[in-house]
């Protein structure tokens, strides 16, 4: 693939809940390697944009291209075999199962074995256990978990649960993950360690997608950002252009209430 | 195979096994022996319960897919081998099967495991996209549609022999030699429900192995996945919908393999051995014990097929003491317990009697930390 | 034609019975998005009381046109009761599990229900006293008699009540405000537990009111008879649009003519191959069809999209 072409390039997307419009025409495109940032008042359409792109919901209209391939109505689990990987607003964690099995589950979709596999127990179903086990701990130690891989999701602290979440989606090596609102609930360390990780994981190749509240959080990290109000994008290019844009600071004192 | 076992039995050292098995091949003389040979048939009922039980884990414990009809893959399986190993397609059809199919119970077993698992697929394929109340009811719709079938399949032609249900089953052969009448081997006399008891236990612990794996896999954790978060899951990759029918086409086999147990065994099945009531039953095994976690499983489908042997023996004659006549009879004496234990659990020990070894791994941090 | 319309006639007295029921799903389904297993068994709990009134007041010899109404208002305070108390064990303490739980308790309360009535009541079938001169009318060659016309009529009265107190009054509007949105309904101050308690005991009541008719109609009641009733209405429920009280009622009749004339011409459909006794089948076929066509019902609005 060119590294000239965008990662994600979305055309005219339009979606519809009964009669309300939640998205209308929004175009945009994710370059390869970049953190993108995706900004606008609450209700602006960021998460609904977000569950189009992931297959959680279909699109009324246009379509978008991902790594050279065009996806209109999809599954989730189409895409995330695509490459897309996501983190949820209200952390959507396995919780009742170990943080290693949620980041083990992450790995389901380069696995093989099968039933049979399960049952014979043979030598690639055992090489595979091995491999999925060793890169699950491999990703806890790299968003920092410390804590044992045995406890239970739902007994991480929070700052704990979202870096598990975004543990869990880079296990399904993803060419784009995309983060809705990482940072939401966070404190300025947890904050801080946040903004590491994600320009570590930029680092490392995957092109990052980013819903943020936190317009500190964005202008510090995002290469270009998009700012959505009500469902329509009115401003993209460099957090410094998009921050002097007179259509996003009207949106935003006349939004005033986030 | 024996390691497994061990590790599932909260690993307990080899000798602790070895105790164990041991203590099971024993135990239908030492029932026989001190409690009378009803015991022993009681027991190998108590195996049968214990795979169905083991089966709809998968489906509900594993998968947390609430299937209320699931006693109807047992009935596809126990007619399975009722139509082909028993006389009565050649009554009823004497100008097709003159002679009757009469086909060997072990060609039968694997192509009843295979049509209970097609049956599970052709009632799961266009309902588990639904949510899970919705699930719950139309699975219970299902069961009571086979009921309904095998009851009225009579006329105009008689496949199911109706209400009477079909009997004089070939008894099950292990290598010739037929399980129904007693066999001396090494000067001990077995009789036919020592033999059965044998031979469920085999397929017990197979059941138990099957499961332990499937547990343990890529394939478990997808569906643990799936009952946790399936949004979640599917972001993540996971084909919610192909796992969803894997799971109820695992469970149903595993209904499958028993009911064809258990027509073998019985030698006669009926619908009234598949009604409603009998799924509600192996729910509640599987709810007692703790969802998920095989050891509950097993406990819950021991202390819930004992149950009722216990009440018919404890209660009907407590009563005729106390009141000279029997007010309660123990068949609704036991719905009403299952009823209280379904409700019980949930409220107050979600978990079940035996939870699974991650949870108690986690209490046990807990608890080591509050010291600290 | 007399048959048919017979089986037109026989289907909406059954389907207004079956409506009255499913409006009791249909209301918690809409506050909680729950379904309530147990409210089969509260039909049948609903029959049993006012049948056990009623026996005890003829005993003591009270005229029959009094004692009818005050049974069927002790079997509905009866059952108010009860359904306060399903909801109480088996749905408040799980409000937050997950959704398999509150199911499973409530599965267990009608098992409880359902074997307590036999302990109370008996295996046997019980004759349903009738009260009313049951004078049959003839029209157009089929016959309906008067306890089906005040079935009908009253069933059809009672809908356009709850109609009228779901969108008219202040608990109505409470109640839809919770269904909408608990969370915030409790930031406007609506007392959530309060409008969650109330829409129980008030399915409940029509489910005694249905009970009873059931009863009168055949003139037999039965601690079983909750069961399939209960999955039928439900099945109405679904089909009309859950959550959706005109969808209830929709559905409830829809059913009931399906059932009706499904019965009344399935052996000639499947050349004699399947019999009237399949008449219960119609309803799970008719449920499995509607939740994998059209799970949001007639009437209903796309569940899906609220995720």
């Amino acid at each position: 693939m060119n590294n000239a072409t965008p990662l994600l390039q979305l055309s005219s997307i339009g979606k519809q809940f009964g009669g309300l419009g939640a998205l209308s025409d929004v175009s945009l495109h994710i370059r390869r390697g970049e953190i993108y940032g995706l900004i606008g008042p609450n209700g602006a359409g960021k998460t609904t944009l977000f569950n189009v792109i992931t297959g959680l919901y279909q699109a009324n209209a246009g379509e978008f291209q991902f790594d050279g391939n065009s996806y209109r109505a999809c599954k989730p689990h189409v895409l995330a075999q695509a490459g897309i990987a996501r983190t949820f607003q209200n952390i959507r964690l396995f919780a009742n199962l170990t943080a290693l099995e949620n980041v083990m589950i992450g790995r389901h979709l380069r696995g093989r074995a099968g039933v049979f596999g399960a049952l014979l127990h043979n030598l690639a179903t055992r090489n595979e256990e091995r491999a999925i086990a060793r890169r699950a701990h491999e990703l806890l130690h790299y968003v920092g978990i410390d804590k044992p891989g045995q406890t239970l999701a739902k007994h991480l602290s929070y700052g704990e649960q979202r870096r598990l979440e975004i543990a869990r989606a880079l296990a399904t090596d993803p060419l784009l993950l995309a983060l809705d609102e990482p940072a939401a609930g966070m404190n300025a360390t947890e904050t801080e360690s946040l903004k590491t990780l994600l320009q570590t994981i930029r680092a490392s190749g995957i092109t990052v997608l980013l819903i943020e509240h936190d317009v500190k959080l964005i202008m510090g990290l995002c290469d270009r950002v998009a700012v959505l109000d009500y469902g329509r994008k009115i401003a993209e290019g460099i957090p410094e252009e998009v921050r002097n844009d007179p259509a996003v600071i009207a949106a935003y004192l006349g939004g005033g209430d986030d | 195979m024996l390691g497994y076992a061990m590790k599932l039995l909260t690993q307990p050292t080899r000798f602790a096994f070895w105790l164990l098995l041991g203590a099971l091949l024993l135990l239908p003389f030492v029932t026989d022996a001190l409690l009378g040979r009803g015991w022993v048939r009681i027991a190998d009922f108590a195996m049968l319960y214990i795979m169905l039980a083991l089966g709809l884990n998968i489906v509900v414990g594993l998968a947390g897919l609430l299937d209320l009809g699931y006693i109807a893959f047992f009935a596809v399986g126990a007619y399975c081998y009722a139509l082909t190993g028993s006389p009565h397609l050649a009554l009823a059809f004497p100008s097709l099967f003159p002679g009757g199919v009469h086909l060997p119970f072990w060609i039968v077993l694997p192509l009843a495991a295979l049509v209970a698992g097609g049956f599970g697929v052709l009632l799961g394929a266009p309902t588990l996209r639904l949510r899970g109340d919705y699930l719950a009811i139309v699975t219970l719709g299902f069961g009571e549609i086979i009921r309904i079938f095998l009851n009225n399949l009579n006329a105009p032609f008689n496949l199911t022999n109706g209400p009477q249900g079909i009997s004089r089953i070939d008894p099950i052969k292990v290598a010739d030699v037929s399980l129904n009448a007693s066999q001396e081997i090494f000067g001990i006399t077995l009789p036919s429900v020592h033999l059965y008891f044998y031979l469920f236990l085999a397929f017990t612990a197979l059941v138990i192995f099957v499961s332990q794996r499937l547990e343990k896999s890529r394939i478990g954790r997808a569906w643990m996945a799936i009952r946790e978060d399936e949004i979640a899951a599917s972001a993540m990759g996971i084909n919610t919908r192909n796992l969803k029918l894997l799971a109820f086409a695992m469970g149903a086999m595993f209904g499958g393999v028993s009911g064809t147990l258990f027509a073998g065994f019985q030698g006669f099945v009926s619908p009234e051995s598949f009604s409603l009531m009998e799924s509600i039953m192996v729910l509640c095994m599987v709810v007692l014990g703790g969802m998920g976690n095989i050891a509950g499983v097993i406990l819950g489908g021991v202390l819930l097929a004992l149950l009722p042997e216990v009440l018919r023996h404890s209660v009907v004659p407590l009563q005729q003491a106390l009141f000279g006549k029997t007010i309660v009879d123990p068949e609704s004496l036991r719905m009403l317990l299952f009823g209280g234990a379904l409700i019980a659990m949930m409220l107050y020990r979600p978990a079940g009697l035996w939870p699974s070894r991650v949870r108690r791994r986690e209490l046990d941090t807990d608890e080591a930390a509050e010291t600290v | 034609m007399e048959i048919f319309l017979q089986q037109i006639i026989n289907g909406l007295v059954q389907g207004s019975v079956y409506a009255l029921v499913a409006l009791g799903y249909t209301m918690v389904y809409g506050i909680l998005g729950l379904i309530n297993f147990a409210h089969g068994e509260v039909v049948m709990v609903g029959a049993m009381l006012a049948l056990s009134a009623l026996t005890a007041m003829l005993g003591w010899g009270a005229p029959p046109l009094l004692a009818l109404p005050i049974s069927l208002i002790l079997a509905m305070l009866g059952c108010m009761v009860l359904g306060y108390g399903i909801e109480r064990i088996a749905y408040r303490p799980l409000r937050h599990a997950p959704r398999l739980a509150p199911l499973i308790t409530a599965i267990g309360v009608s098992i409880v229900l359902q074997n307590l009535a036999m302990m109370i009541w008996g295996r046997q079938y019980h004759a349903f006293p009738q009260l009313v001169a049951n004078q049959p009318h003839l029209i157009g060659g089929a016959i309906i008699n008067d306890i089906q016309i005040i079935i009908f009529i009253l069933a059809l009265a009672i809908m356009a009540g709850l109609i009228v107190v779901v969108h008219r009054t202040r608990l109505g509007r409470a109640m839809r405000a919770v269904a909408e949105n608990q969370h915030a309904a409790q930031l406007m101050g609506v007392d959530i537990n309060r409008v969650i308690s109330i829409t129980f005991m008030l399915g409940s009541a029509l489910a005694a009111i249905a009970g009873v008719m059931v009863s009168a109609n055949y003139g037999l009641a039965h601690y079983y008879m909750g069961f399939l009733l209960g999955l039928k209405a439900f099945t109405a429920a679904v089909l009309g649009g859950i959550g959706n009280l005109r969808g209830a009622m929709l559905g409830g009749l829809l059913l009931g003519l399906i059932e009706s004339l499904g019965a009344g011409y399935i052996g000639d459909m499947t050349g004699g191959f399947l019999g009237s006794h399949y008449q219960d089948v119609f309803a799970f076929f008719v449920l499995i069809a509607v939740l994998v066509f059209r799970p949001s019902g007639l009437l209903g609005e796309r569940i899906a999209e609220r995720a």
